[in-house]
């Protein structure tokens, strides 16, 4: 991870050392903070946490251990929610 | 006393009592107000959904769920869009967790989708039986949509599945029951000593009658989507579909003469004043 922080630096990011880790969420390419979790991310979003579901490498990340999940650089992450459906 | 009866006709599945036998979805409704108003007249207690990504960008969007009052309908999370068992698996299982995020009793239940083909959208069979048993492997109440083959039907229900939904037609086709023999025969395999196990037609509804027709085949329920949210007056036929639904129970409950190829007449032959052609 810490490798490839230079990398990072090339893509064009203007902030601080803080803004460190590239993830794919909902298949784009979003920053985010070195060391966020789950949670940190849904509060970034202003997402409620109770109507979705987080999935991280095509593992469901429960909703229990959002606080607890750290993102790493890399990380697949679909957050899903309820649509019409038959 | 038969009316009282048929009153509380429930439809059980699994750990699941339903009210209605109607089981409807929420989908391609041209807007959620039509959606909630077709939901309350169709009189169902039970409302299929899919599992879609967060629209992250669009921040007007609504959520269905500020349309759906959760306290009324039991939830049952579909894994629409899944091709093989896998895909089926993961979607089943956010399906889960976002039911319980809303602590509705749909939670433990998945209605399991695992499709061959975009064209026909006819479900793979070995997929499909491969997705139910590692499902029913992890606590879900499977009910499983399938094609009306018979041996395939019964497979799934020895895989576990809590009830077997065979198509009466192709998804969102409208052609009715295509094949009520094979439905007929799913109906006696799934039945055979368990006489409780619930056969829901699931798909290819067109109208009333279709609903109607395949209730008094005998089978326990019947799920649609597309012929209600997609006819020209949706609530109207909602309530069309609600008649249907308890109209064909009736009607199986009550036992239908069997078809004869001539006539018998309904009024007698003795005393009659006029003459008989020979």
């Amino acid at each position: 991870m810490a490798g490839r922080s230079g990398l990072l630096s090339c893509v064009g990011s203007k902030k601080d050392e803080r803004a460190g880790m590239q993830i794919q969420l909902n298949g784009r390419s979003k920053e985010v903070a070195t060391g966020a979790t789950v949670a940190d991310l849904l509060v970034e979003l202003e997402l409620d946490s109770r109507t979705l579901a987080v999935e991280r490498n095509l593992e469901l990340a429960p909703r229990t251990e959002h606080a607890a999940t750290q993102l790493a650089e890399g990380d697949r992450i679909e957050i899903v929610t309820l649509v019409g459906g038959g | 006393m038969p009316t009282e009866t048929l009153t509380a006709d429930s439809l059980t599945i699994g750990t699941h009592t339903l009210a209605s036998r109607l089981i409807v979805g929420t989908g391609k409704y041209s807007t959620y107000e039509q959606m909630g108003e077709s939901l309350a007249a169709s009189g169902t207690d039970c409302i299929t959904v899919a599992i879609r990504r967060e629209r992250l960008i669009d921040a007007e969007g609504n959520n269905l769920l500020d349309f759906i009052d959760t306290s009324r309908y039991t939830l049952l999370p579909n894994t629409a869009g899944c091709f093989n068992a896998d895909d089926a698996v993961r979607v089943a299982k956010l399906g889960r967790e976002i039911l319980l995020g809303i602590e509705n009793p749909g939670a433990d239940w998945v209605k399991l989708e695992c499709l061959a083909d975009t064209r026909t959208l006819l479900p793979d069979p070995v997929a499909t039986i491969d997705a139910t048993e590692r499902l029913v492997a992890d606590g879900f109440q499977v009910l499983v949509y399938t094609s009306d083959d018979p041996i395939v039907a019964r497979r799934l229900k020895e895989a576990g599945a809590a009830s077997v939904m065979p198509a009466g037609s192709p998804i969102g086709s409208g052609q009715g029951v295509l094949n009520p023999n094979n439905i007929r025969i799913c109906l006696e395999y799934l039945k055979e000593g368990d006489p409780d196990y619930p056969v829901i037609v699931d798909a290819g509804v067109g109208g009333a009658s279709d609903v109607a027709a395949a209730m008094e085949l005998g089978v326990d329920g019947v799920l649609l989507n597309t012929a209600v949210a997609h006819a020209a007056d949706p609530v109207l036929m909602a309530e069309a579909m609600q008649h249907g639904i308890k109209a064909g129970r009736k009607s199986y409950l009550a036992g239908r003469i069997p078809k004869k190829l001539y006539a018998t007449a309904s009024s007698p032959e003795e005393g009659a004043i006029t003459a008989r052609p020979r």
